[in-house]
C-alpha cells in the first residue's frame, strides 16, 4: 500500500519539478542564441525563436513541452541543432551510467571495508591511519586528484591512457578520480555508524550469547550500521549516474555532466529541463529503493 | 540582564550547599553545565584542538600578511614560472605574480566564502526548519514538500542559473552608472547567496526534526500553559536546545561550501580574476599541465593549502560533533 502511494505521488512531483526547472531557466535573462559565433540578425533570431516556439506565451510553451513528454519526447536541443534532447541523453547516459556505477562500486568497495576496519580497531594506530587517509580523500577535490593522477600514471609512467572512453584501461583513472572522494566519505560514515551500533544493547546481548566477534560485527551490527550509507547512496548514485563535469571535461569523456553545465550556461531550455527530469526520476526512484531497503535492513521499520 | 541577576546568587549557593550536604566531589562534577562539559570533551580531543589552534594561527596569518608582505597580489612582472626559492617562496605564475601572495589572498577569500555561505545556509535553514517543525500539520507538510522538490533539482543547474542571472543584472547596473567596485561586491554577495541557497536544505531537515520532537515535550507545553507567546517559546525554549546539533552541522558545512566554491571557480563561475580563490588558483595550475613541462608548484601549493584547511576544518567539525553529541559518553 505504502509503495503504491509513493509511486502514485511520483508523477505529480515530477510535473512540479519540471515546471520549476522550466520557469527557472525560462525566466532567467539571456537566451539560447546569444552566444552564436556571429551575432544573428534580428530576422534570423526571430525565425529561430519561431521555429522553436519561443515566441509563444510561457504557459503555452510549457503545455507543449508536457504534451511532448507524454509521448516520451523531451523536445529539440536549441544549441546542438538537429539533435533532440532524447538523442543526446541516449548517447551520453550509457557512458555516464557506466562511469558512475564504476565510481560508486569503488566508493562502496573501498569505503565500507575501511570504515568497518576503523571501527573494529577504534583508538589503535591502524584506526588513526585509516581515519587520516579517509579524511584526506574527503579534502582533495576531484579536479586536483584527476590532473595529479594523469601526470603521474599517464604522462610520467605512461601506464594508462590520458583520456577518452574506449577500453577498460581508459576507465581506471576517471573512476579513481571520481570515486575517491566518495570512498572517503562513505568510510567515515560507515565507521561512525558501526561505532554507534556497537554501543547498543542488542550487541551486548549477542556478545553475551557467546557469539564470535566477527559474527557479531557482520551478522548483527553491520545491517544497522550500514543504514546511513544506504540513505546516502540514493542521492549519491543519482549524482554519479548523471555525470560529473570535472571528470568528463578532464578526460574528454562523452557523458552527460558536460551537458548539465553547458546547457544551463547556454540557456538551452529543453536540454536543461530534460536533464533535470532525468536527475529527478533517478533521485526519486533511488530514494524509494532506499526506503524499501530500510525496512529490509532494520526490522523495526514498518511502512503501513 | 534579568536572567543573569536571577542566576548569580544560585551559582554561589549551589556548590556550598552541595559540598556541605554530600561532601564528595562527584556531585560537584555533575553540576557542571553541558556547555562546560562539551568544552572539556573538545579539549581532550587532541586532533581537534590542534586543528582549531592551527586554524586560528592560519587565519591570523592570512589577515595580517597583506600589511606585512611586500608584493601586491596582482603585481605583474617579467619573471614567469619561476620555481619556488628564496625570492618567491611558492614560485610565480604565468603573469609572473608571486604565488605565495596569491595563495594567501586566495585562502582568505575561500575561507570568507565558506564562512558566509555557511552562515547564509544557517539562517535560511534554521528559520525554515524551525517554522515547519513548530507550526506542524499542513504548513509543515507544505514546507517540507518544497524542500523535497528543491532536493530533486541538481544543485549545479540551480547555482549556475542563479549566478549567471545575477552577474548579467549587475553588468547591466554597472553599464548604467554603478561603480565597478560596487558591481564586484554585488557579484561577491551573489556568490555567497548562491552557495548558501543550495546548502540550507539539509540544515532545514535537521532543525525541523529536532523542533518537531521538542515541541511536544512537557517543558515547552508548561511554558505555553504559563502564557508564553509562540515567539518566546521558539526563541527561549526550543532554539537553545537545537544549538548543539546546528553547530555540529554548521562546522561540517563550512568545508563543504569551501569545496563547492572551488568547484565553481574551476568552472569559471566563482571568483572572477584578477581576484583569486584557492579553487581558481588550482584551476590555473591545472591548465598549465602539459606533457613537456609541469609547473608543479602552481598546483601543489594552492591544492596543498586547500587540503590542509579542509583537513583542519573537518577535524574541528568532528571534534565538535563528539563534544556536543548528547549520545556520546560523558
Amino acid at each position: 500500500m505504502y509503495l503504491v502511494r509513493r509511486l502514485l505521488l511520483l508523477p505529480p512531483l515530477l510535473v512540479v519539478i519540471s515546471l520549476l526547472a522550466f520557469l527557472l531557466v525560462r525566466t532567467a535573462p539571456g537566451g539560447p542564441f546569444d552566444r552564436e559565433r556571429k551575432p544573428a540578425s534580428p530576422d534570423v533570431e526571430r525565425a529561430l525563436r519561431a521555429r522553436y516556439h519561443l515566441d509563444e506565451p510561457l504557459g503555452q510553451q510549457y503545455l507543449r513541452f508536457l504534451g511532448g513528454l507524454v509521448r516520451g519526447d523531451f523536445g529539440a536541443s536549441l544549441k546542438y541543432r538537429n539533435h533532440s534532447v532524447t538523442d543526446i541523453i541516449r548517447q551520453g547516459l550509457p557512458v555516464s551510467l557506466s562511469l558512475g556505477l564504476l565510481a560508486f562500486g569503488l566508493a562502496l568497495g573501498v569505503g565500507i571495508p575501511a570504515g568497518v576496519y576503523g571501527a573494529m580497531r577504534k583508538g589503535e594506530w591502524s584506526d588513526y591511519g585509516v581515519s587520516v587517509l579517509t579524511l584526506l580523500a574527503v579534502c582533495i577535490p576531484g579536479f586536483v586528484v584527476g590532473p595529479v593522477l594523469v601526470t603521474v600514471f599517464a604522462i610520467r609512467w605512461q601506464w594508462l591512457p590520458v583520456g577518452l572512453w574506449e577500453s577498460p584501461m581508459h576507465a581506471v583513472l576517471p573512476t579513481v578520480s571520481l570515486g575517491l572522494y566518495f570512498a572517503g566519505k562513505i568510510a567515515r560514515m560507515m565507521r561512525e555508524g558501526m561505532l554507534q551500533t556497537l554501543r547498543m544493547d542488542f550487541i551486548a546481548t549477542a556478545r553475551a550469547k557467546g557469539l564470535g566477534e566477527t559474527r557479531v560485527l557482520m551478522r548483527h551490527a553491520f545491517r544497522l550500521a550500514v543504514m546511513p550509507v544506504v540513505s546516502y547512496s540514493g542521492p549519491l548514485l543519482a549524482d554519479l549516474l548523471t555525470g560529473s563535469f570535472v571528470i568528463e571535461n578532464l578526460f574528454q569523456i562523452p557523458g552527460l555532466g558536460v551537458f548539465m553545465v553547458n546547457s544551463s550556461l547556454n540557456r538551452d531550455y529543453p536540454m536543461v529541463v530534460g536533464l533535470v527530469l532525468l536527475y529527478a526520476i533517478l533521485l526519486l526512484g533511488l530514494n524509494l529503493i532506499v526506503d524499501m531497503l530500510y525496512a529490509f535492513l532494520d526490522p523495526r521499520v514498518r511502512y503501513d | 540582564m534579568t536572567n543573569e541577576a536571577r542566576t548569580r546568587p544560585m551559582k554561589h549557593a549551589v556548590p556550598r550547599n552541595r559540598r556541605g550536604a554530600a561532601g564528595h566531589p562527584a556531585s560537584a562534577h555533575r553540576s557542571r553545565g553541558p556547555a562546560c562539559q562539551a568544552i572539556r570533551r573538545f579539549a581532550r580531543n587532541r586532533g581537534a584542538l590542534v586543528s582549531a589552534l592551527f586554524l586560528g594561527v592560519f587565519i591570523a596569518l592570512i589577515l595580517v600578511w597583506p600589511w606585512v608582505g611586500c608584493q601586491a597580489p596582482d603585481a605583474i612582472s617579467d619573471l614567469q614560472f619561476v620555481a619556488p626559492g628564496s625570492g618567491h617562496w611558492f614560485g610565480t605564475d604565468v603573469h609572473g605574480r608571486d604565488l605565495f601572495t596569491r595563495v594567501n589572498n586566495g585562502a582568505r577569500i575561500s575561507l570568507l566564502v565558506g564562512a558566509v555561505g555557511a552562515a547564509v545556509s544557517l539562517v535560511i535553514g534554521v528559520i525554515w526548519g524551525a517554522a515547519a517543525g513548530y507550526l506542524g500539520g499542513r504548513v509543515d507538510g507544505a514546507m517540507m514538500r518544497i524542500v523535497d522538490v528543491l532536493y530533486a533539482l541538481p544543485s549545479i543547474i540551480f547555482v549556475i542559473v542563479l549566478i549567471t542571472t545575477l552577474n548579467a543584472a549587475v553588468d547591466g547596473w554597472v553599464s548604467r552608472g554603478l561603480s565597478a567596485r560596487g558591481g564586484a561586491i554585488l557579484k561577491f554577495a551573489g556568490l555567497f547567496g548562491g552557495l548558501g541557497a543550495v546548502s540550507w536544505l539539509t540544515m532545514a531537515r535537521i532543525v525541523r526534526g529536532e523542533v518537531l520532537s521538542l515541541r511536544t515535550r512537557p517543558f515547552v507545553q508548561a511554558s505555553r500553559a504559563l502564557g508564553a507567546g509562540h515567539i518566546r517559546v521558539v526563541f527561549h525554549h526550543i532554539l537553545p536546545n537545537v544549538v548543539g546539533i546546528v553547530i555540529v552541522y554548521l562546522a561540517l558545512t563550512v568545508p563543504a561550501v569551501v569545496l563547492y566554491e572551488s568547484f565553481l571557480s574551476y568552472l569559471g563561475l566563482g571568483i572572477q580574476p584578477p581576484q583569486a580563490s584557492l579553487g581558481s588558483l588550482i584551476a590555473e595550475g591545472a591548465a598549465q599541465i602539459n606533457p613537456i613541462r609541469i609547473y608543479w608548484w602552481m598546483i601543489a601549493f594552492p591544492a596543498g593549502t586547500l587540503m590542509v584547511v579542509l583537513l583542519a576544518l573537518n577535524f574541528v567539525g568532528d571534534g565538535l560533533r563528539d563534544a556536543l553529541d548528547p549520545r556520546a559518553d560523558p
